[in-house]
């Protein structure tokens, strides 16, 4: 047993284990910072496995979509509402006992699934867009060849639904605020010298009477 | 000992599993709700690249990228309507949320 065969194993081993332990920490941890934070790092070992089973492309996707917009916005959101997490831990361990018992069942069947079917022997030749051989075509430009080809709708409906997220959160959280002093263009453009100020002829020993406030 | 797609598999359900134990644990805070439901997400992902790479077929790979992007849009969604909600109740009590109800 060499050095090279059992590095990715090392490697498979020290991801799967850390996305796991911080998977569990993400819904185990007292403050939801500490939550966002596990949570990052669950994805960048998700992204370590992706690596190690050959998908690069969708390894930097998760880096930088997940860790650099999703978690980051979580953090925000987490940090800008003042929270009281302590009263909304209450009740934490009422529903353990259930939980678990749903949970090991729920993993015991994914388990037995997963364990007790096999693939069949010539399953490889339904492929509905096989890879090409990673030495020849990296895996970035496979899927970029398999996207804007085969998938394009699919891919132009995954940028409208991205839109209408955006809209969608904007309309959302936008509020007016009142009292706020703005700039009204149109207002500063119809201005006219005669409405801004008024020439007094002011008589020699007498005041100026208060001016007559136009408009 | 080579690693199969067995092995990425099993990561994959006890991903999913403590997503939905998260949910269970984490009765009154929607916050955490949002962060399980994506770690089952990316449960589903590992599947999807796993499967993608163990049957040398591109197509699982797109459909994780697509999950990906509806992640993202739920997950940028939910946090308007948490803020937004935050704003009229001052808490984010999930009991409190069927009175959002017209």
């Amino acid at each position: 047993m060499d050095f090279a065969s059992t590095l990715p194993a090392a490697a498979f081993w020290l991801f799967a284990a850390i996305t796991v332990l911080s998977g569990l920490m993400v819904i185990s941890s007292r403050n939801p910072v500490h939550s966002v934070l596990w949570l990052i790092l669950a994805f960048f070992s998700a992204a370590g496995l992706f690596v190690l089973m050959g998908a690069e492309f969708l390894a930097m996707l998760l880096v930088i979509v997940y860790v650099g917009a999703v978690a980051v916005l979580f953090l925000f959101v987490v940090m800008m509402l003042d929270i009281n997490f302590v009263e909304l831990r209450q009740g934490f361990l009422q529903y353990l006992p259930i939980g678990a018992l749903i949970g090991l069942i729920l993993l015991a069947e994914l388990v037995t699934l997963g364990t007790a079917w096999t693939f069949g022997s010539d399953i490889s030749l339904n492929a509905a867009s096989p890879a090409p051989a990673i030495e020849q075509v990296e895996n970035t430009r496979a899927l970029g060849s398999v996207i804007y080809t085969d998938y394009i709708f699919i891919f132009q409906t995954a940028g409208l639904i991205l839109l209408v997220a955006m809209i969608g959160a904007i309309v959302l959280t936008h509020r007016d605020r009142v009292g706020v002093k703005r700039q009204n263009i149109g207002k500063q453009n119809a201005r006219r010298p005669e409405d801004a100020y008024e020439l007094v002829d002011v008589e020699v020993g007498k005041g100026v009477p208060m001016p007559t406030k136009k408009g | 000992m080579t690693i199969g797609l067995g092995h990425y598999l099993t990561v994959a359900a006890i991903l999913f599993v403590f997503g939905i134990f998260g949910i269970f644990l984490n009765r009154k805070n929607v916050i955490i709700i949002l962060m399980s439901v994506e770690l089952m997400l990316l449960a589903v992902n590992i599947n999807l690249v796993a499967f993608s790479t163990h049957l040398n077929d591109l197509v699982g790979q797109v459909f994780a990228m697509f999950v990906l992007t509806v992640a993202a849009a739920e997950a940028a969604i939910g946090l308007a309507i948490l803020v937004v909600y935050f704003r009229s109740r001052g808490s984010i009590a999930v009991e409190d949320i069927n009175q959002m109800k017209g």
